[in-house]
């Protein structure tokens, strides 16, 4: 038995957080959301240019992407480690589409040609991409998808689009005559509207598409199937990042029970407080061995994975839910303001939990593979 | 990362199969734990057999009877017997918990007197910790001894004792001086339950059962050789005891998932139309369920692998007790509503598991710890939270205030 990462990996993991103290702090993290906030008066930039900088330096874009297409080749297992520290460091960047949701997709259904066109630059940290399923409001579902592919150029709008407003390009969810295929989407000359988002350390937009220029990814007809697995890659690495993101709530929120007193003690030494604190380490537990075990089965490329990444991101969503929440009651009114940290990371666990699908639709898409596991 | 066994673990999973596969039964699912209906003498002779083959006292140093292997080797065998029928279940508290505090806290003759016999199942233990007034609060312990030239007379009463009914011996916490604070005027017998003063009466519990005991003891004379620790360390041995329990916890007993999710395939689900397994309600509600036994089956996982390197089993196990229990009580639960009108008819045949299981659920979140003790454990020992300010700290025991 020898469930857990390997030292090298844990390495990884280490020097990934010193990094990110360093350059993802949360005075950068601020400049953001201020900006994006319209506090200082002007738009800002929606990611930290700086540490994307950094961050392609260190070579943590191409992790997962062959050395033949510019990247490290390195595996899923540690690009799980890295995303479990981005999570915590709540990193203002676009790394999430970039990495889990384009890259992904390519290397899973991308052609050579298509590889080699992207892989490289996104490696390098010279291309943002992203991923546009989404058309508005309510579960994202075959039947619903309006946008579509004609005579190579795609049609319609997609709703919001994570880090849509600064990608170079987009993966494109699209029907194409009676089916739904996926789509690659250089985004120069589309036209995006920057969205005002409950979380404005991640860019947003709607991007509408008029006669651009697209080519598909993967077979026609295959983009539904294609994209859910896209998503569950992507709910795979998103575990991480809840992870990180809850382990993070709940050490701010058992530094700061230690340390304010109430009624002449540590608020820490009510069981009020103890038993919640109990809770979201318990939470954060269960989500982190499911998602152990869907980054096993994403790193052999098992057939688990669908019901394991449905798994880790049920645990995982609840998790940083639960973990953001209670971290704000734990510091009571103080934990209410701007200026404490709080509320980046109760911004933050929303997001995760929708932007690969919500909680509720991957239930069911739970539910379905335990149907067909056991089948009577 | 690999779910594999080391070549040593896979050898030795094989050996516990086939000593398995050659002495027990299959199990049924959801009878309540060592519930009624184990027949003593194919306990006592399946563990003797267990000892011959070496599968008793795994983790055990060799001079005492052991095989001196990690913990993870117990964990290993733990996880196939757990497959079978529960014939180990009268020793698990004595070579669980009683024993190695003997071996560890003891002397050497006791050593030598208990050690093989309580291996080899000749010999039952239970564990005589808590009282009426003393359940999480165990240190509060009332029950007292008193000195009587070379021995100890003890008067008093414990309870929640599992298996005194069927013990050779028992652990007995008791109180030696009331004059010193709480946790200081504690001492550790070894008391013989067989002795005219001791008398254990069944508790009857809500699901009908009768699994633990209330011991009285009425002028129980206890040779001082019997003493386990020094007078007045008697916390301390406690501990020791407490520390082995962690290895000891068990996986879910219950009816889980699966057994919901093949009821809800044949049940009608509440909107009349088609199976309750097609209710979206109960399908959020299954995936949570799945989530939460995966975690659980999971972060075994881990600890395994850290038992494989040579870690020891830390406070972080209370986890599973939590989750596991709470979760078969919402599934339980969850399945006699979903029986609509005919869910209070107790059942016979796999359905019944579900009624019989509801009712032994409560017991399974207060017993060995309840939620909110293993909660303190996990703030306390696992995060660092400081404990409760404490109104029996530097008090002697006497003065200390007592409600009902």
């Amino acid at each position: 038995m020898n469930f857990d990462f390997s030292d090298e990996q844990k390495q990884l993991k280490d020097e990934a957080r010193r990094f990110l103290a360093d350059k993802a702090s949360k005075s950068a993290l601020r400049k953001i959301l201020d900006g994006q906030s319209g506090l200082d008066g002007k738009a800002g930039a929606s990611y930290d240019k700086t540490l994307w900088k950094g961050v392609a330096e260190m070579g943590w874009l191409g992790a997962a992407i062959p050395e033949a297409h510019g990247g490290l080749g390195l595996g899923r297992l540690e690009l799980c480690v890295l995303a479990e520290e981005i999570g915590r460091s709540l990193a203002a960047v676009p790394f999430s589409s970039t990495v889990y949701f384009f890259a992904e997709a390519l290397l899973l259904a991308g052609s050579d040609a298509q590889k080699a066109a992207w892989l490289p630059k996104i490696a390098q940290g010279d291309a943002i991409g992203c991923f546009a399923i989404s058309e508005g409001p309510g579960a994202v579902s075959a039947s619903a998808i309006r946008c579509s592919y004609e005579n190579g150029a795609l049609n319609g709008v997609k709703t919001p689009v994570t880090d849509g407003d600064v990608a170079d390009a987009a993966i494109v969810l699209a029907k194409e005559g009676s089916g739904l295929s996926l789509f690659l989407a250089p985004l120069e000359g589309v036209a995006r509207e920057s969205l005002k988002t409950l979380e404005p350390t991640r860019g947003h937009a709607a991007l509408t598409f008029k006669n651009t220029k697209a080519e598909r990814i993967g077979e026609a007809g295959r983009g539904w199937e294609l994209a859910e697995a896209v998503l569950d890659r992507a709910a795979t690495l998103l575990a991480f990042e809840q992870v990180g993101g809850a382990q993070a709530c709940l050490e701010m929120a058992v530094d700061y029970a230690k340390n304010r007193y109430a009624f002449s003690r540590p608020i820490g030494s009510f069981q009020g407080i103890k038993h919640k604190l109990a809770d979201m380490y318990v939470n954060i537990e269960v989500a982190r061995s499911n998602a152990y075990y869907a980054a096993w089965a994403l790193s052999t490329e098992a057939p688990e994975l669908k019901l394991a990444a449905a798994a880790a991101r049920v645990a995982a969503c609840e998790a940083y839910h639960f973990a953001a929440k209670e971290n704000v009651q734990t510091h009571g009114g103080i934990g209410f303001t701007w200026e404490v940290d709080c509320h980046l990371f109760y911004r933050r666990a929303k997001l995760l939990a929708v932007q690969a699908g919500a909680p509720a639709v991957w239930k069911e898409k739970l539910v379905r593979q335990l149907e067909a596991k056991n089948a009577a | 990362m690999d779910f594999n066994d080391t070549p040593e673990e896979a050898k030795f999973r094989s050996e516990a199969r086939a000593f398995l596969d050659a002495n027990l039964k299959p199990k049924l699912r959801g009878r309540e734990p060592g519930g009624g209906g184990d027949e003593l003498a194919r306990s006592k002779a399946y563990q003797k057999k267990k000892a011959d083959a070496g599968f008793s006292g795994i983790t055990w140093p060799k001079e005492h009877g052991g095989r001196g292997l990690p913990a993870i080797f117990q964990v290993i065998f733990g996880q196939e017997e757990g497959k079978y029928e529960p014939l180990g279940g009268p020793f698990i508290i004595g070579l669980g918990m009683c024993v190695p505090t003997i071996i560890s806290m003891g002397t050497d003759a006791q050593r030598e007197r208990f050690v093989a016999k309580a291996l080899n199942g000749e010999e039952i233990w239970c564990q005589l910790f808590s009282e009426p007034s003393a359940g999480s609060d165990v240190a509060a312990a009332r029950t007292r001894a008193v000195k009587d030239g070379e021995d100890w007379i003890v008067n008093g009463q414990k309870v929640w004792t599992s298996g005194a009914h069927i013990s050779d011996w028992g652990l007995l916490l008791v109180r030696t001086d009331p004059e010193l604070p709480k946790h200081k005027g504690l001492t550790m017998f070894i008391v013989n339950m067989k002795d005219p003063g001791v008398e254990v009466r069944p508790i009857h519990q809500m699901s009908g059962g009768s699994n633990f005991n209330e011991v009285y003891f009425t002028d129980v004379r206890i040779a001082d050789a019997m003493r386990v620790g020094g007078v007045g360390e008697g916390w301390k041995v406690a501990l020791v005891t407490l520390m082995n329990e962690r290895l000891a916890v068990g996986g879910s007993p219950g009816p889980d998932y699966a057994e919901i999710l093949e009821l809800a395939r044949r049940l009608s689900g509440p909107s009349g139309q088609g199976a309750l397994l097609q209710d979206p309600a109960f399908r959020q509600k299954l995936a949570d369920w799945y989530v939460s036994a995966e975690g659980y089956k999971l972060g075994r996982f881990r600890t395994m692998t850290a038992l494989s390197k040579g870690g020891v089993p830390g406070p972080e196990s209370s986890i599973g007790k939590i989750i596991n229990a709470n979760r078969l009580q919402d599934i339980t639960n969850a399945a006699i509503e979903a029986q609509d009108h005919y869910g209070i008819v107790a059942q016979d045949g796999p359905d019944g598991v579900f009624g019989d299981a509801y009712l032994w659920a409560p017991g399974l979140r207060i017993a060995g710890g309840s939620d909110e003790i293993l909660k303190n454990i996990i703030a306390e020992r696992v995060l660092g939270l400081p404990q409760d300010p404490r109104a029996d700290k530097d008090v002697a025991f006497k003065d200390l205030p007592t409600g009902r």
